[in-house]
C-alpha cells in the first residue's frame, strides 16, 4: 500500500550486537537506574502530620460567618440554596424575637441550616450568591471521612463560626 | 564428644536458628522498604520507629486470619506442604561457617553448627528438597493454577540445579574439597574465589535466583498469570510459612554465595590485624568477631542485591526461562569447567 503521508520512516532490523545479546549490560544499566531512584528525594507527603500546600483560592469546608459584634450574618434568604447546583443546602427560616438582637443581625434568621457534604461539590456558588457575606468556603479545612451518612449532614453546630470570646466582653 | 561441646553446639544451633528467623522476618520489612525507595516512596513507617515493628504486625495479622483449608483438598498434604518448605529452609544453614574459631577459656570453638566434609552436597541436597514443599502444597490444593505453579516450580528448580551444580564443579576442582569450612579457609585475606571464577559466579548467581523463585524467575508464583501459583489456596500463617521459607532460602543462598565466592569470613588485611594485637588469644577472637561481621555484611549485600534485582527486572517468559537454563547456562558452565581444568593443568605445568 502507498504510504498516506511522507512521514513514515523505513526501519531496518539491525542485527543485535554481542553485548545486547548477552543481556547482562542491559541488566547493569537497569540496576543503575533503579539505584539512582533509591537515593532520590521521595515524593511522599506524610499526610496527617504534613499537608500539601493549598492554593489561596482553594475551596474547602463551609463556614457561616458572624459580624463584628458576634451576631450571625445569615438571614435565611435561601439564595445559596437556589444557587446550589447539587441541592446540598437546606434551611428553615425563623423570626427574631425581642431580646435576641445580640444573636442575629437581621430580623429573620436561619433556625436550621444544613449542608450535605456528600452532595456538595464545593463549587463556591453559595459564596457568590450570598448577599450578606455570610457563607464562605474555607481554604484550610476539609470534610473528613466518616462511617455514617448522617454524619455528613453538617448543621449549624458545625457550620457557624465560633464566637470570639475575647471580643464579646 | 564432651558434654560441654554438646551444650555449646545446642546453644549455637539455637542462635543460628534465631538469627535465620530474625533475618527472614526483617527481610520482609526491607523488601517493602527497598521496593518503596526504588519507586520513590517511603514504605512502611507507621508501626513503631521507622516502621520497624511492621513485620510483627504482619505476623499478628497472619496468625489471626482464618486458617482456611479448601473442601476438596488433600487435608494432610495441604498442611504438610508449608511445613516441609519451612523445615527444609531452616535446615540448610546448619553447615555454613559464619566465622572462624573463638578461643574461650582455652577451649577452641568453631562458629559452625555441624562440620561435615560434604557440606556443599548437604546444602544442595537440602535446598533441592525444598521444591517438595511447593509441589505437595500445589498439588494438595486441588486447584489448576496451584498445580501449574507447582509443576513450574519443579521443572524450573530441576533445570537450574544442573547449571548450578556444574558451575560449582569448577570451584570444587579448584579447592579440591567439599567441606564449606575448608573452602572458606582457602580464601585467606583477599584471595577470594571470585577472582578465579567470575563466569562461574555469574552462572551460580543466576541459578540462585531461579532456585529461590525470585524475580525475574518467579514463574511458580506469578500473580498475573497464575493468581499466586502454588500458594493460591493458602491463607493465614500457612501462606506466611511459604513466604517465610522463601526469605530463608534467600538468606541461605546469600550465605552460600558469600562462602563459595566471596571469601566467607575472610577480609583484606586480616593477618595485619592479627599481628597488630600482641596477645594471640585476643587477636584470634578479635579477628573472628570482625570476620563474623564481615560475613553478615556480605550476606546482607547479597540479600539487598536479590531485592534490588526484583524491583528492576520484569519476569521471564517460560520458554525463555527454559532456553536460558538449558541452552545457555549449562553450556557456559561446561565451558567454565574446561577452562578451569585447563588453568589447573597450566599451573601445574608452569610451576
Amino acid at each position: 500500500m502507498e504510504p498516506l503521508t511522507n512521514r513514515s520512516k523505513k526501519l531496518e532490523k539491525k542485527e543485535m550486537t554481542f553485548a545486547e545479546r548477552a543481556y547482562l549490560p542491559a541488566i547493569a544499566q537497569g540496576l543503575g537506574i533503579t539505584l539512582k531512584h533509591f537515593f532520590k528525594k521521595k515524593a511522599t507527603i506524610q499526610y496527617p502530620e504534613q499537608t500539601r500546600q493549598r492554593s489561596d483560592v482553594w475551596r474547602g469546608l463551609h463556614v457561616l460567618k458572624r459580624d463584628e459584634e458576634g451576631r450571625e450574618r445569615c438571614t435565611a434568604c435561601g439564595l445559596c440554596a437556589v444557587a446550589c447546583p447539587a441541592e446540598a443546602i437546606t434551611m428553615v427560616a425563623g423570626e427574631r424575637k425581642a431580646g435576641e438582637e445580640h444573636l442575629y443581625r437581621e430580623e429573620k434568621y436561619a433556625v436550621t441550616y444544613e449542608v450535605n457534604m456528600l452532595r456538595c461539590i464545593f463549587c463556591g456558588l453559595c459564596e457568590e450568591a450570598c448577599p450578606k457575606a455570610a457563607i464562605f468556603l474555607q481554604d484550610d479545612k476539609i470534610a473528613p471521612a466518616r462511617y455514617e451518612r448522617d454524619e455528613f449532614i453538617y448543621g449549624k453546630d458545625r457550620l457557624v463560626e465560633p464566637l470570639k470570646t475575647t471580643e464579646t466582653k | 564428644m564432651e558434654s560441654v561441646d554438646l551444650i555449646y553446639k545446642a546453644i549455637y544451633i539455637l542462635v543460628i536458628f534465631g538469627i535465620t528467623l530474625l533475618i527472614a522476618t526483617y527481610s520482609t520489612y526491607f523488601e517493602r522498604k527497598i521496593a518503596a525507595f526504588i519507586q520513590d516512596r517511603v514504605g512502611p513507617n507507621r508501626a513503631g520507629p521507622l516502621g520497624l515493628l511492621q513485620p510483627l504486625a504482619d505476623a499478628g495479622k497472619l496468625f489471626f486470619k482464618e486458617d482456611f483449608i479448601p473442601a476438596k483438598s488433600n487435608k494432610a498434604l495441604f498442611i504438610i506442604g508449608p511445613g516441609i518448605a519451612m523445615l527444609v529452609a531452616t535446615m540448610s544453614s546448619a553447615v555454613i561457617p559464619f566465622g572462624d574459631s573463638l578461643i574461650i577459656g582455652g577451649h577452641e570453638i568453631f562458629l559452625q553448627a555441624i562440620e561435615v566434609n560434604i557440606g556443599v552436597l548437604y546444602v544442595f541436597g537440602v535446598v533441592s528438597l525444598g521444591v517438595y514443599g511447593l509441589m505437595i502444597g500445589g498439588w494438595a490444593s486441588n486447584n489448576k493454577f496451584s498445580l501449574l505453579g507447582a509443576i513450574r516450580a519443579a521443572s524450573q528448580n530441576i533445570s537450574y540445579e544442573l547449571a548450578m551444580g556444574l558451575s560449582l564443579i569448577a570451584i570444587l576442582m579448584m579447592t579440591g574439597t567439599l567441606s564449606l569450612r575448608e573452602i572458606a579457609e582457602q580464601q585467606q585475606g583477599f584471595n577470594w574465589n571470585i577472582w578465579y571464577q567470575p563466569l562461574g559466579f555469574i552462572i551460580f548467581l543466576v541459578c540462585a535466583f531461579a532456585e529461590t523463585n525470585r524475580t525475574p524467575f518467579d514463574l511458580p508464583e506469578s500473580e498475573a498469570e497464575l493468581i499466586g501459583g502454588y500458594h493460591t489456596e493458602y491463607g493465614s500463617m500457612k501462606l506466611g510459612m511459604y513466604l517465610f521459607a522463601e526469605y530463608i532460602n534467600i538468606f541461605v543462598a546469600s550465605a552460600v554465595m558469600a562462602t563459595l565466592y566471596f571469601g566467607a569470613y575472610n577480609f583484606p588485611f586480616m593477618e595485619n590485624l592479627r599481628s597488630a594485637i600482641s596477645d594471640p588469644v585476643l587477636a584470634n577472637n578479635v579477628v573472628t568477631l570482625v570476620g563474623v561481621g564481615v560475613m553478615f555484611a556480605k550476606i546482607f549485600l547479597f540479600i539487598f542485591f536479590f531485592m534490588w534485582v526484583r524491583w528492576t527486572l520484569p519476569r521471564f517468559r517460560y520458554d525463555q526461562l527454559m532456553k536460558l537454563g538449558w541452552q545457555i547456562l549449562i553450556p557456559l558452565a561446561i565451558l567454565n569447567i574446561m577452562l578451569t581444568g585447563g588453568g589447573i593443568l597450566l599451573k601445574e605445568y608452569l610451576f
